[in-house]
């Protein structure tokens, strides 16, 4: 169970200026359903230019109808300017400090109050470059591909992790494997290799190459290889078919075979044909 | 404030005769039943008893039995065991609703080296059989598929999977954690090879539990050390916990009928009261096809932590598919799992009842929740909206 202080509770279960304002001066939305929690904020403002009025509705947990009723505590009776310098850090500061896994709850409450002043002066909402992904979190395609190029992730936890992109209700999970997919997809070879490798993984790559690369030109005319052995830099391999009894597959073997496992896996190996 | 206990798939109240038939051994048989001297030799007879109630509960032999910490304990060293029997197959089956002891562990296996599959349920809950057979092959080594599900009560076919396994050689685990105390078993009928089970579930304590292994099912203990169990699990006995276990069982086996009609109609009652009373809820899983004790029910447009502590604020205690209680920001696998819309797995609570649940603790729920779900409807963004959608 979470440690919520007594103001979270009392807060929680006696929101206060629960509702709607109709003809609000400012209204501010964020959140959505497939996220677990939302909010919107309305305001009415005095003859003097100081909030008179804020109602919320909420969908979401205990924190999150607790940080919205803080909010429109907060707010009431003061000016634009003054409401602006609001942070989550003092709607958790109202409650007497939420818990660390709920401050995205406070982060909405201010959210929510940004975009209804905004709303009020008439601002637009700040431009974004790129599509949303992630909607709960307001992530773009252009982020997410930007932030996987440059380290380089292979799984969506990761994304998560650097960017929070997918980490609310997952539906835009599928996108971002795309995008993934995309960045790794279009720039296999590029990629700089690990500088170092365990052998079981040089020992994987070279059998990949071998599969990927190098058996499919081999067939084309007849032949095959087969990887007996890797030790150290010595790749051990045994030819097949018409490779075998070919007089050039040895020439096959230096300048293609281990042209190319140098190019794809390390650039010392030294391939050799197995004569056991 | 009285609490209405509503969460026994979580945990159970330990039942008056188990705690009786512990306490002694806690001050006065404390002895360790390795020992040479018959004080505490003696109790080898005692463990050895509880040990046979256990097996009975389960249509089992008590050398089939292997008594560990609890439930993920036997996971764990169900799952260790078959791939140390198969070192050369590297592919692994689950589905993707299990408990978190069992998904965690596959995941595990599969950043090392494992090939695994997690069968796809369909919207109530239902195992897709032909994608599960389609997805075993000869480097199969071991199938983790649960006797039920802990959040919907969903049954699997357990008999089927367990015929299809035994035919292909592929050893077959079960997490029974759920299954045990709630229905009847018998695996003189059911091939299953590994099945856990867990004590604190059924009205015994918490820290024990059970892995049944099949005669014959090759083992390899996960705990090493002293030669307890056969050599199949190190560690002193825990003698308290056994004899609690045991006693648990025996009880069990008493009340599964009470399970089955008196709660069966309890459960069939609260469920279709709140669908009753509530407008926009509906039952997660297959429901004739269910553990007799569990129904979890979604309320749209609400989230299940507010609708969890207005519930605690009188007494009554159940839990939610919502991942504002667990710390992640993604709601339960299980729903996820079965297509469940987000305006409802937000929204779901499981209630769980068991054989001390009464008549009046569900008309006091009955009463009292959809008060609840009106009011944070009330306080939602999206209900006027729904509300006239419909």
């Amino acid at each position: 169970m979470w440690d919520y202080t007594d103001k979270v509770k009392e807060h929680f279960l006696n929101p206060r200026n629960v509702g709607v304002i109709e003809n609000a001066d400012g209204v501010g939305e964020v959140g959505s359903l497939a996220c677990g929690d939302a909010l919107t904020l309305y305001f009415k403002m005095d003859g003097e230019g100081r909030i008179a009025d804020a109602k919320f509705q909420t969908f979401g947990c205990a924190s999150a109808i607790a940080s919205s009723s803080a909010l429109t505590e907060l707010i009431i009776g003061k000016t634009l300017d003054e409401a602006e310098k609001i942070t989550n850090e003092d709607i958790a500061a109202f409650l007497g400090d939420l818990p660390k896994e709920k401050m995205h709850c406070s982060v909405m409450g201010q959210e929510a109050l940004e975009k209804a002043i905004a709303q009020y002066r008439g601002e637009t909402a700040r431009e974004v470059e790129g599509n949303i992904i992630c909607e709960c979190f307001g992530i773009t395609d252009q982020e997410i591909e930007k932030t996987v190029r440059e380290h380089r992730l292979t799984s969506i936890e990761d994304v998560t992790g650097y960017l929070k992109a997918g980490g609310g209700c997952g539906n835009c999970h599928d996108k971002i494997q795309q995008i993934m997919d995309g960045v790794h997809g279009a720039c296999v070879t590029i990629l700089p290799r690990p500088k170092k490798m365990t052998n079981i993984q040089k020992i994987r790559l070279i059998e990949e190459t071998l599969e990927r690369e190098i058996r499919p030109t081999l067939r084309k005319d007849g032949g095959d290889i087969e990887l007996v052995d890797v030790e150290g830099s010595r790749v051990v391999v045994n030819l097949r078919g018409t490779c075998a009894s070919c007089s050039k597959s040895q020439v096959t073997l230096k300048s293609y075979v281990e042209a190319k496992l140098r190019e794809l896996v390390t650039d010392d190996l030294v391939v050799e044909e197995n004569h056991l | 404030m009285k609490t209405v206990y509503l969460d026994n798939n979580a945990t159970t109240r330990v039942a008056p005769e188990v705690v009786e038939a512990m306490l002694p051994y806690f001050s006065e048989f404390y002895g360790n039943p390795s020992s040479m001297h018959s004080f505490g030799g003696n109790l080898g007879i005692k463990v050895r008893e509880a040990r046979a109630r256990i097996a009975a509960l389960l249509g089992a032999q008590p050398e089939e039995i292997l008594l560990t910490s609890g439930g993920t304990e036997s996971d764990v060293t169900a799952i260790h065991a078959a791939l140390a029997a198969h070192p050369h197959k590297r592919h692994i089956v689950t589905t993707r609703v299990e408990h978190p002891a069992i998904k965690n562990l596959f995941e595990q296996y599969g950043k090392n080296g494992y090939r695994v599959t997690f069968v796809p349920v369909d919207c109530e809950g239902r195992i897709d059989l032909d994608e599960f057979r389609a997805s075993l092959s000869e480097d199969t080594a071991v199938v983790s598929m649960m006797w039920a599900n802990n959040e919907t009560g969903v049954l699997f076919p357990v008999d089927e999977v367990a015929a299809e396994l035994k035919a292909r050689g592929i050893v077959y685990h079960t997490d029974a954690v759920q299954a045990v105390g709630k229905i009847p078993i018998d695996l003189t009928r059911t091939d299953v090879d590994l099945l856990s089970l867990s004590g604190h579930k059924l009205h015994g304590p918490k820290g024990i539990g059970a892995l049944y292994i099949r005669k014959g099912t090759k083992f390899k203990p996960l705990m090493v050390g002293g030669h307890q169990e056969q050599g199949r699990r190190a560690g002193t006995e825990n003698v308290p916990g056994i004899i609690g276990l045991g006693k648990a069982c025996e009880l069990a086996a008493g009340y599964l009928d009470d399970i089955d009609t008196r709660v069966r109609a309890l459960r069939d009652r609260l469920e279709n009261a709140l669908l009753e009373a509530v407008p926009q809820a509906m039952v997660n899983g297959d429901r004739a096809n269910r553990l007799p004790n569990t129904t979890s029910i979604a309320f749209e447009y609400v989230e299940g932590e507010a609708i969890l502590l207005m519930m605690n604020e009188h007494g009554i205690a159940a839990s939610s598919g919502s991942a504002c209680t667990s710390g992640s920001l993604e709601p339960s696998h299980v729903l996820r799992a079965m297509g469940i819309p987000f305006t409802a797995a937000h929204g779901s609570i499981r209630f769980s009842l068991s054989h001390y649940t009464t008549a009046e603790e569900i008309d006091f729920v009955i009463e009292k929740m959809p008060p609840i779900i009106e009011r944070l409807r009330q306080m939602s963004p999206f209900w006027k909206q729904a509300a006239q959608s419909v």
